[in-house]
Parts: C-alpha cells; sequence; structure tokens
C-alpha cells in the first residue's frame, strides 16, 4: 500500500475556495460573461461548485457531470460501477458556463465534460475553474481560475475527500487512476 | 464449471439468463440503467460509450418492439447497428446456425443480440463465438428473456424502492413464458418477500416449488394484497393441444379488470412484457388506468438494454492487453 499524507483541510479548502471565486467574478466580469451557470464535475468538482455557485450568489442549482460514458479510456477501464446520471437543469444554449473540478491533471476528464456539456447544447462560452493544478497534461487545456499549484512527483496521486469536511491528500507512489 | 456469462473478473461477459447472476451484479446493472435514463431527456439523446462498435441482431424469431429497444439501445451508445431477421433470411435456404454465425463474425461484429425460438440458442452462439464476441440473449423458446426480466425490476424499483418487502404476482401463462421464468429468477436473486404465480393448473409449470413461488388459481386470491402484479401474454402461438377451453373462458376467470385488482394493495402496480391482448389478459380500463405502468416498462427496456451492453462491452476491455 501507498502512504498518504493529509495535505490540506476543510477550513483552509473553503478559504480558497472563497478566494477563487473572488478571481472568478473579477474575470466573469472583466469579459463581460455575464449570468453565468455552475456545472460541477462528479465527485470532487460537485462539491466545489456548490460553494462557488452559494459565493457568487446564484439561484440556480448547480448542474452535475458524470463523464463516465465519455471518457476515451472505457475500451481500458470499462463502465465505471458507481455512475451516476449527469443533471443539468438549465438550458446549456448561449449560457456562460463555469466548469468546475476538484484536480486539473492530464486534461482529458475536462476534454470529457466539454464533449458532454455540447450533448447538451451550444454554450456561449466555458471558463474553467479547478482547485488544484498539477503537471501532466496531455492535452492543451488550462484552467482560467485555480487555488493551488502544488508541487507533486511523478509518482503522487492529489484527491480530495468530501463533502463534510472537505479533504485533501496526497498517496506517494500510487499509480495515478486517469 | 465456470458461468459462461462471467469473464475471469467476474464482470459480465454475456447476459444470457439470470441464472447463476449475483444480487450485487443485478443491481450494479439497474444502477447503470439508472444513468442511462436519463439521457432521453437530453437535446442529444447519445453518449459516445460504444462508437466505433459494431452490434448484430441476430433474430430467428420476429419481434418488432424487441428488436427496436435494442436497436435503439445500440444507436444511444453511439455503436452501429446491422439487423437480420433470419427466418426470412439464410436459414430458410439451407445454411447452418454455425454458418450463420461466421459469416456474420467474419463481419467485424463485436456484440450479437440473440432471438431464437429454440430454447439455449444464445447459449449454443455464445459458446460457439469468437471471443471477441458478446451474447445478449434477447429470448430463447420457452428458457429465458433476461433483458426484459431486468427492465422489469427496474420499473419496480422506480416505483417501489427497495425490494426486500415486495409481494409479486405472476399471472396467467407461466407455462409457457420465458419472461416469467427470468422475472422468478430476478425477483428472488432481488431477494423480495414473495412471488406468487397464478393461473389455471393447465398454464403453470409442474416444478413450480422449485423454481421458489406460491402457487394460486384463483385470481382475486392470488393479488390479494401484492405489491405488484405481473400479467403475462397468452402465447397462443406456442401452445400445442387445447390447454383453455376458450379466450372468453380465460378472460373470465383470469381477466384483470379494476374490480378485481381491488384486493391487491391500494398502490399496487399493474405491469405487462406485451404485446398485450386487450380483452383477454386484461380490461382496457386496467390497462389505460393510473396503476398502469405498461408504457414505462417500454422506455426503461431501453436503458437496461444499454446497461447491459455497455457492460457486456467491458469485458472486452479486460481482453485488451493480451491482443
Amino acid at each position: 500500500m501507498s502512504e498518504s499524507t493529509q495535505f490540506m483541510k476543510h477550513d483552509a479548502i473553503l478559504d480558497l475556495v472563497g478566494g477563487m471565486a473572488q478571481v472568478l467574478r473579477k474575470q466573469l466580469s472583466d469579459r463581460n460573461l455575464d449570468n453565468p451557470a455552475v456545472i460541477g464535475i462528479h465527485t470532487g468538482g460537485a462539491w466545489l461548485a456548490q460553494h462557488i455557485s452559494r459565493l457568487l450568489q446564484l439561484q440556480e442549482p448547480t448542474g452535475l457531470l458524470d463523464i463516465s460514458f465519455y471518457r476515451d479510456d472505457f475500451t481500458q477501464i470499462g463502465v465505471n460501477p458507481q455512475v451516476r446520471p449527469s443533471r443539468i437543469d438549465f438550458d446549456v444554449d448561449g449560457r456562460n458556463i463555469v466548469l468546475v473540478d476538484d484536480v486539473l491533471h492530464t486534461g482529458r476528464t475536462i476534454r470529457a465534460a466539454m464533449n458532454e456539456i455540447f450533448d447538451y447544447g451550444r454554450p456561449a462560452s466555458i471558463t474553467l475553474v479547478t482547485l488544484i493544478e498539477r503537471s501532466g497534461r496531455e492535452l492543451p487545456i488550462q484552467p482560467d481560475v485555480i487555488g493551488l499549484s502544488p508541487p507533486l512527483g511523478l509518482d503522487d496521486h492529489i484527491k480530495l475527500n468530501g463533502p463534510e469536511p472537505l479533504s485533501l491528500e496526497i498517496l506517494h507512489g500510487a499509480r495515478t487512476a486517469r | 464449471m465456470q458461468n459462461l456469462q462471467l469473464n475471469e473478473h467476474g464482470r459480465l461477459r454475456h447476459f444470457l439468463t439470470i441464472e447463476g447472476l449475483s444480487r450485487e451484479l443485478l443491481l450494479q446493472i439497474l444502477d447503470t440503467a439508472e444513468s442511462f435514463a436519463a439521457l432521453p431527456g437530453r437535446p442529444v439523446k447519445k453518449v459516445p460509450l460504444l462508437r466505433g462498435r459494431i452490434i448484430t441482431n441476430l433474430f430467428f424469431e420476429n419481434s418488432t418492439r424487441t428488436r427496436t429497444t435494442f436497436e435503439l439501445a445500440a444507436k444511444m451508445l453511439s455503436a452501429d447497428v446491422i439487423n437480420f431477421n433470419i427466418s426470412t433470411s439464410a436459414t430458410t435456404k439451407g445454411e447452418t446456425l454455425l454458418d450463420t454465425l461466421r459469416n456474420i463474425e467474419a463481419m467485424h461484429s463485436d456484440m450479437f443480440v440473440v432471438r431464437h425460438a429454440q430454447s439455449g440458442a444464445a447459449h449454443f452462439i455464445a459458446r460457439n463465438a469468437s471471443p471477441r464476441v458478446s451474447v445478449i440473449n434477447a429470448g430463447d423458446g420457452r428458457h429465458a428473456h433476461p433483458t426484459q426480466a431486468m427492465l422489469d425490476m427496474f420499473t419496480i424499483r422506480k416505483h417501489k424502492g427497495d425490494f426486500t418487502p415486495l409481494r409479486v404476482a405472476i399471472v396467467g401463462d407461466v407455462l409457457h413464458s420465458r419472461v416469467a421464468r427470468s422475472q422468478i429468477l430476478a425477483l428472488n436473486t432481488l431477494g423480495v418477500s414473495e412471488v406468487r404465480i397464478v393461473g389455471p393448473r393447465t398454464l403453470l409449470p409442474t416444478e413450480a416449488r422449485a423454481l421458489g413461488v406460491h402457487v394460486f388459481h384463483d385470481l382475486a386470491e392470488g393479488i390479494r394484497d401484492v405489491d405488484v402484479v405481473i400479467m403475462l401474454r397468452l402465447q397462443n402461438e406456442r401452445m400445442d393441444g387445447a390447454l383453455l377451453p376458450n379466450e372468453h373462458e380465460y378472460f373470465r376467470l383470469y381477466g384483470l379488470t379494476d374490480e378485481r385488482l381491488e384486493s391487491a394493495k391500494p398502490d399496487a402496480i399493474v405491469m405487462h412484457p406485451g404485446p398485450m391482448n386487450r380483452g383477454i389478459e386484461m380490461d382496457s380500463e386496467v390497462a389505460d388506468g393510473p396503476r398502469s405502468v405498461i408504457l414505462q416498462q417500454v422506455s426503461y427496456g431501453i436503458a437496461v438494454r444499454m446497461a447491459v451492453m455497455s457492460m457486456a462491452m467491458q469485458s472486452q476491455a479486460d481482453l485488451g492487453g493480451e491482443a
């Protein structure tokens, strides 16, 4: 078994998310992206999306994406047995979407999420918000708003646990899942 | 003997019968189907999961609804679909089942969906197909119709939640029904409190007790206090010999009417695998009434078939590294 370190606890994460929400609010206003709608990627991104939506004082329920059916590694790993239905209750067409995930790593999850969002409609824009940005990108995808970019080894895996309390954990020497 | 339906990792490789499958696996099918059930509400009713795969419907026996829902399920998974209606094709020209199989394999199919009038046909094809092909049983003779049973379980769970407290009555021609056989296995595996079969002696199997069901010959008694009533179709085409006086007599004794339904629980749901004979198995007032979930069964059938197809294709993912 690989060993793990507690990296960050609930309150510190919420402080970080608070800062991210401020940066996001400024960016949206600078770029004239009004009436944003938040979508979180199952599971960690969905928890963070709730907080961000609350901090931006948005009334609409946040959207939830489970990108299992859109992953490019289905032929290697098959269907995730814990797959949940995606749920977006607003019309994506013409909306400014704020897409939230916990960790940006290879970029493949975000690619899959964008493919799925486009199956709901044609958004006016997508702004990418991630709590953690780490090295290891395999696709040309970059975040607009990030919480932290911690230095991580190639074999380290960082994971958000939650939703209550939230905690960030680093698994050392773990083979990353995606 | 190892279960033909599972691969070495215990994952679904073929879906031929409910027999031998665990409660966990059946629940995994229902949970996966739950995700697919949300798809029809979206502008794009498709996910790219099986893009580039070829699924072949091999129907040796006619069935518009089952074939169509399998085809729709495959297309909603982005697979390409070929339909063979073999009753009107090669076998009438003298080709054997194995020859037909080899020919269709040569067309690079990844999955066969098989319906056949002979019990065991899907098993035969699964045993003889190439290791890179998964087989789904869409009904074989009197033996099994596992996707129909699972869509019925999905419908029941949607309305009732937990399986364990439920009493379920299956009414009618159980003897000739592959649907009933699969339903009984699924209900017992999922742990319902009681399964009843209700019908005239001539239409109930003699091995009823071995199936783990209670037998009733009176309809009102049989559906008393049940949560779910499943009506079966009279399988006229599968009856060899006069098992019934006539259809009017059958309706008089076993046809479901609003009045008879009174003895079931007030919130009982009524199901039918279709196609239904109005005025024989049930009255129109029941079929079109508030407790009927018959049309939902058809919609849920697509989601359940998507789940089974994508899970079976997963076993090919397990093969991936060895190729």
